[in-house]
């Protein structure tokens, strides 16, 4: 590219900086025309009042697809924060075939998390070999008792409700990511 | 002098003097909690953010709530604090800051060359508390005092990071108020008074200093008044990434209310001053009216306007600015805003010269400026000089160093 005759003589950064400032100053009192609107353009939102839309894929709290779950405790241990509770027995199954042998399964007698020790770090979904955990975007279960913070596993399966269909993937990525959650 | 105290002083001086004692003091009270939150509102509104919106209209209780809130809180004192001095440094802070604000006409006409004088209980006076002959000394010495407040409170906390704080603001206020006294100097130069009213009397009209000084002194008192401040850019005093909360870390309650106050005060008054100085205070036009709606009403609203004006500025500065550096804040006091203060102080004081005696006043203009040029190039290859000395002495101790370890 050739070089432009007169270069445009260079705007001293602090210049530049106060008109971003000012600019967004207008943005926020003046969003639309010239009757101010005090605040009305900022972009925070008052949460009690408006709720907040998280994105699709926030980690709001971690849901639970009990039929998945085979027990194999790999979330509970790779958990930094040894916040998974697990406990399942071992039981009969029929079998796939007709005629076969009863297949031996592990049945789920207990699934906890203790969200009030979850650094939502994401591992547990990450590690499940067999598509039992999802992200879910809710985020409204704050409780008044620590206690009540460790969801059992039917609490877990009331959050899989919320999870949101997953996003088209982009071609070639199929092959690594977890499978659709229904 | 202030016709209100040239006569006889009878009870009726006395309670007028109260009386503009209390409003003054009541108004600048005021005017600080409106500038707290009228800052942190203009802060948010540069942010994209709400600001205080919680306590009353449009959050603007919100300083009287902060308020409520410290005075509350736990007052404590370090153990290895100085006791006396860690308890004075508060009031060192603050009662300068309203000692200033003494000086500063706040109304009055002062349209067509008038002088500003009101009547109030049948005694003629001006609108600002006292006009002393030292005039805008004064505000010099108070904000020298003020900086006592700071550097007394970081040295008897007894703890580091104050220290280190006001270690800061002395150096910084100190190295400040040379250029923020010779763009003072002009002022003085072009109205020939001291006094904040004959200043004030002199920009009649729109013969306003801020261009009679040449708009350059302006520039430098509102730089070298920001630093003196402590505000952003040049707040390095309280930085808190690097010194926790600086002079004030070891302040609660009440005394750090005062710390608080006296800040935000202080931005006022300097507000007030600058107005003073270089934007004709409170006179503007009376459009024919008189009465004591020229007399206090129109000139305290050009007042309010004016000032609010610097106060959205400083609010501007702090929503903009990265903080300066150490070495590139005493790089710009000392080897810019002092030569340029000083030499700009010399070219009007040659002009005036010029125009008293009569010389031809374009030719002096240009060889006072050549002159001044000339100053500038030494100075400019003095620095550059000693900073290549300086990079040689450093390069040549590293590579003694190096030597070492071979």
């Amino acid at each position: 590219m050739p070089k432009p005759p007169f270069p445009k003589p260079k705007v001293p950064g602090v210049l530049k900086g106060m008109g971003i400032t000012l600019r967004t100053a207008k943005e926020t009192v003046f969003p639309n025309g010239p009757i101010p609107q005090p605040s009305k353009g900022a972009v925070t939102v008052q949460y009690p009042h408006d709720a907040d839309l998280p994105a699709d894929r926030a980690r709001g709290v971690i849901s639970l697809k009990e039929d998945n779950c085979t027990a194999c405790m790999l979330c509970a241990r790779e958990c930094p924060d040894w916040c998974i509770y697990i406990e399942g027995h071992k039981t009969l199954a029929p079998p796939r075939r007709e005629g076969g042998k009863p297949r031996k399964v592990n049945a789920l007698d207990r699934f906890d998390i203790d969200f009030s020790l979850c650094m939502y770090c994401g591992i547990c979904v990450e590690v499940c070999p067999f598509e039992a955990l999802f992200w879910s975007p809710e985020y409204e279960y704050s409780e008044l008792k620590i206690a009540d913070l460790l969801h059992d596993k039917s609490r877990l399966g009331q959050w899989f409700e919320t999870v949101p269909d997953f996003e088209p993937l982009e071609s070639g990525s199929e092959v690594k990511v977890k499978k659709v959650p229904r | 002098m202030d016709p209100l105290l040239s006569g006889n002083v009878d009870l009726m001086t006395v309670v007028v003097v109260l009386l503009k004692v209390l409003v003054a003091f009541a108004g600048l009270l005021v005017a600080v909690m409106g500038m707290v939150w009228f800052e942190r509102k203009a802060l948010a509104d540069m942010e994209n953010r709400f600001g205080p919106n919680r306590a009353g209209p449009f959050g603007i209780l919100q300083t009287l709530a902060d308020g409520m809130k410290l005075s509350f809180k736990e007052d404590l004192l370090p153990e290895k604090a100085d006791r006396f001095v860690f308890r004075l440094a508060p009031l060192l802070a603050v009662i300068p800051a309203f000692l200033t604000f003494a000086i500063v006409p706040l109304a009055g006409n002062f349209s067509n060359g008038n002088d500003g004088v009101v009547e109030i209980l049948g005694h003629k006076t001006f609108m600002q508390v006292a006009d002393p002959q030292m005039g805008i000394l004064w505000m010099l010495a108070m904000s020298s005092i003020a900086v006592y407040g700071i550097v007394l409170a970081g040295w008897s906390s007894g703890s580091k990071y104050p220290l280190l704080g006001s270690v800061r603001a002395s150096a910084q206020m100190v190295s400040y108020e040379a250029a923020l006294g010779l763009s003072i100097a002009t002022v003085l130069l072009i109205g020939g008074m001291l006094s904040t009213n004959q200043i004030v009397a002199g920009q009649y009209g729109l013969r306003w200093n801020l261009w009679m000084t040449g708009i350059v002194p302006f520039f430098i008192f509102i730089i070298a008044g920001t630093a003196e401040l402590n505000r952003p850019p040049f707040d390095l005093v309280e930085a808190e990434q690097e010194l926790v909360g600086g002079f004030h870390t070891e302040y609660s309650s009440m005394r750090f209310a005062m710390f608080f106050l006296a800040e935000f005060m202080n931005a006022v008054t300097m507000s007030a001053i600058i107005v003073t100085l270089f934007l004709g205070g409170p006179s503007g036009p009376t459009f024919g009216i008189t009465g004591w709606i020229s007399d206090y009403v129109l000139p305290f609203i050009y007042f309010f306007l004016k000032v609010l004006l610097f106060l959205y500025m400083f609010a501007f500065f702090r929503g903009t600015l990265p903080r300066f550096r150490y070495d590139q804040l005493m790089d710009l006091g000392w080897k810019f805003l002092i030569p340029l203060a000083l030499g700009w102080f010399l070219l009007l004081a040659t002009v005036r010269v010029a125009a008293d005696q009569g010389w031809n006043l374009p030719l002096t203009v240009v060889v006072c400026l050549a002159v001044l040029a000339a100053g500038a190039g030494l100075l400019r290859a003095a620095i550059r000089n000693s900073e290549h000395a300086e990079a040689m002495a450093a390069g040549s101790v590293a590579k003694d160093a190096s030597e070492v370890d071979v």
